[in-house]
């Protein structure tokens, strides 16, 4: 296994149940507070089901978003600044490319077990029809954050002053969490707006992970979200290959 | 056969058009303890990370180990130890846990890894530190977690760049220790200092960095006998006097804003010649000629400006 992977799995043996503990918390109020709450005032069905079956499957995509924005790019721009974990590592006879995959690799594993719990969470809720449907959806979802979190890695990497990532999470992240189709449906939007966020990763997957738990995916939109995300997790990780050596091999 | 060969050796970061290392040329042999002695912003660092096979050199050639550092990076990477200026230890893990992860990086396994731990931390003297986070350790024993971390792999050439500053003198000599210890185990031993006690301890042979140049190369002996004379007068003047001793006394003598130097083979008789000239300092002192004079006089600034 790579080794700068392991290293993450070290530093994750001390973390790991409080991080646990937040993986589960944070599905469980968002359901028990907007969906079954919130929801009651929502008249009606949404596109043709109950608000919590549309809600669920887009805040987990929404989620794993932001998960992967936080671990990519708080967690590379730490270990490149305060933490010199990769200053360390690039004294050996790894490569900036190798510290880049190793950290990535546990970037995904932290977003896969964080859409695991969620979805264990809507499984409790009653929300799949079968096991398979559940185990597609927490690919889609997993998918659905590592393909952000490798081009925010390779721009991490160069950010030494925090208040950048902070400024980027808020006005960046954010918006699109809230209006990427996880509360309420993109179409609901004036066209511009409509527009954008159909460009932008978050819809394609929030749509790929509802469609999936709705059983309304069809093969077309299915192959488009996986192609978007599969092409912007690639780039993220060439984009990569050249900053992460261009900063540690000064 | 030199360990390593530098010639006209330049770094120039991007972005600036400064060198931070402005042409050198050097060899260090095998075995040998060689040290780059300057101030800060010297280019001590720059050679040492071009040296340590992570910055691509701007010109001049340097060979490692008979081979290119840009070409054959990863391999070279495999046969050095380094010791970095800020430790960069995994503070959230163990002691033990630092060595393991490192060796991994080697390419060593978790089972050697585990044994080899347990050896590093006893050369260390952290043996019992083993399952405690890094945190919780001293200046001194993370200093020394650092070594034996450069250590993981047996390496041909240690690098290590700055290894006492900021640590007390105990600790310091704990450390200088160790390094005469892998010294006499045949590592070959590069250093970076602006200490003239430590070059003076533990180099066999050293360069003099200033401004991204050098400003000479010997042993510290060598050295020593070259610039300056065998004893140094240090006079204090209450301040505003300085000056004026200075050029009452004449000889060779060297004034600094806080104090005068008088180099002389005999401190004493220059002594004797400050009260026959009527000059009353307000201390005075007698010492052997140190590296740092040696510093001053190829400069004109002192090593701790």
């Amino acid at each position: 296994m790579l080794p700068a992977f392991v290293y993450w799995l070290f530093r994750y043996r001390r973390t790991w149940q409080s991080t646990a503990v937040v993986s589960i918390a944070n599905p469980l109020l968002f359901l028990l507070a907007i969906g079954a709450g919130l929801g009651t005032l929502v008249q009606g069905d949404v596109e043709g089901v109950p608000y919590l079956r549309f809600l669920a499957p887009g805040v987990l995509a929404a989620a794993a978003f932001q998960n992967a924005f936080i671990d990519a790019g708080f967690g590379v721009a730490t270990a490149r600044g305060r933490e010199r974990v990769y200053q360390t590592a690039i004294a050996t006879p790894l490569s900036p490319g190798e510290v880049m995959a190793g950290h990535l690799l546990f970037v995904g594993l932290r977003v896969f077990v964080g859409a695991l719990a969620f979805v264990v969470v809507m499984a409790c809720f009653g929300l799949f029809s079968s096991f398979g449907t559940a185990l597609a959806v927490l690919l889609a979802a997993t998918l659905t954050g590592i393909a952000p979190a490798t081009v925010v890695a390779a721009w991490a990497v160069t950010v030494t002053d925090f208040p950048r990532l902070n400024t980027v999470f808020r006005f960046v992240v954010m918006p699109m969490y809230l209006f990427s189709g996880t509360f309420f449906s993109v179409e609901q939007l004036p066209d511009p707006l409509q527009s954008l966020m159909y460009a932008l990763p978050l819809w394609h997957g929030a749509d790929l992970c509802r469609s999936l738990a709705l059983g309304t995916a069809t093969l077309g939109t299915t192959t488009l979200h996986i192609a978007y995300l599969g092409a912007l997790a690639v780039a993220g990780v060439l984009i990569g290959r050249v900053t992460f050596r261009k900063v540690l091999y000064v | 056969m030199a360990l390593i060969e530098a010639q006209g050796l330049e770094k120039r970061y991007p972005g600036t058009d400064v060198k931070a290392v402005a042409g050198i040329g050097f060899q260090v042999e095998r075995g040998e303890a060689f040290g780059f002695l300057g101030p800060n912003g010297a280019g001590k660092s720059s050679t040492m990370r071009m040296l340590a096979c992570v910055s691509r050199p701007s010109g001049g050639t340097l060979r490692i180990l008979d081979r290119d550092p840009v070409s054959h990076g990863r391999e070279l990477r495999a046969r050095l130890g380094v010791v970095p200026q800020d430790d960069a230890l995994d503070l959230q893990l163990t002691v033990r846990e630092n060595l393991i992860v490192y060796g991994l990086y080697f390419g060593l396994s978790l089972t050697h890894m585990r044994a080899k731990s347990a050896e590093l931390l006893e050369f260390a003297q952290l043996a019992e530190k083993a399952g405690e986070r890094v945190e919780h350790l001293s200046g001194g024993m993370r200093r020394r977690l650092t070594i034996a971390r450069s250590l993981v792999n047996d390496p041909d050439i240690l690098l290590l760049d700055e290894p006492t500053t900021g640590l007390d003198p105990q600790a310091r000599h704990i450390l200088w220790d160790r390094l005469f210890r892998l010294k006499s185990a045949g590592v070959t031993l590069i250093l970076t200092t602006h200490y003239m006690d430590e070059a003076e301890q533990l180099c066999d042979r050293l360069v003099i960095m200033d401004k991204g140049l050098i400003a000479d190369e010997g042993t510290p002996r060598e050295l020593i006998e070259r610039h300056v004379t065998r004893e140094v007068l240090e006079l204090r003047f209450p301040p505003g006097e300085q000056e004026a001793a200075g050029e009452k006394l004449g000889g060779d003598v060297e004034v600094l804003p806080d104090r005068l130097l008088c180099y002389a083979d005999d401190g004493d008789a220059v002594l004797g010649r400050v009260t026959e000239l009527g000059l009353h300092p307000l201390t005075a002192l007698v010492r052997r000629a140190t590296l740092e004079d040696v510093f001053l006089r190829l400069t004109g600034r002192s090593l701790t400006d």
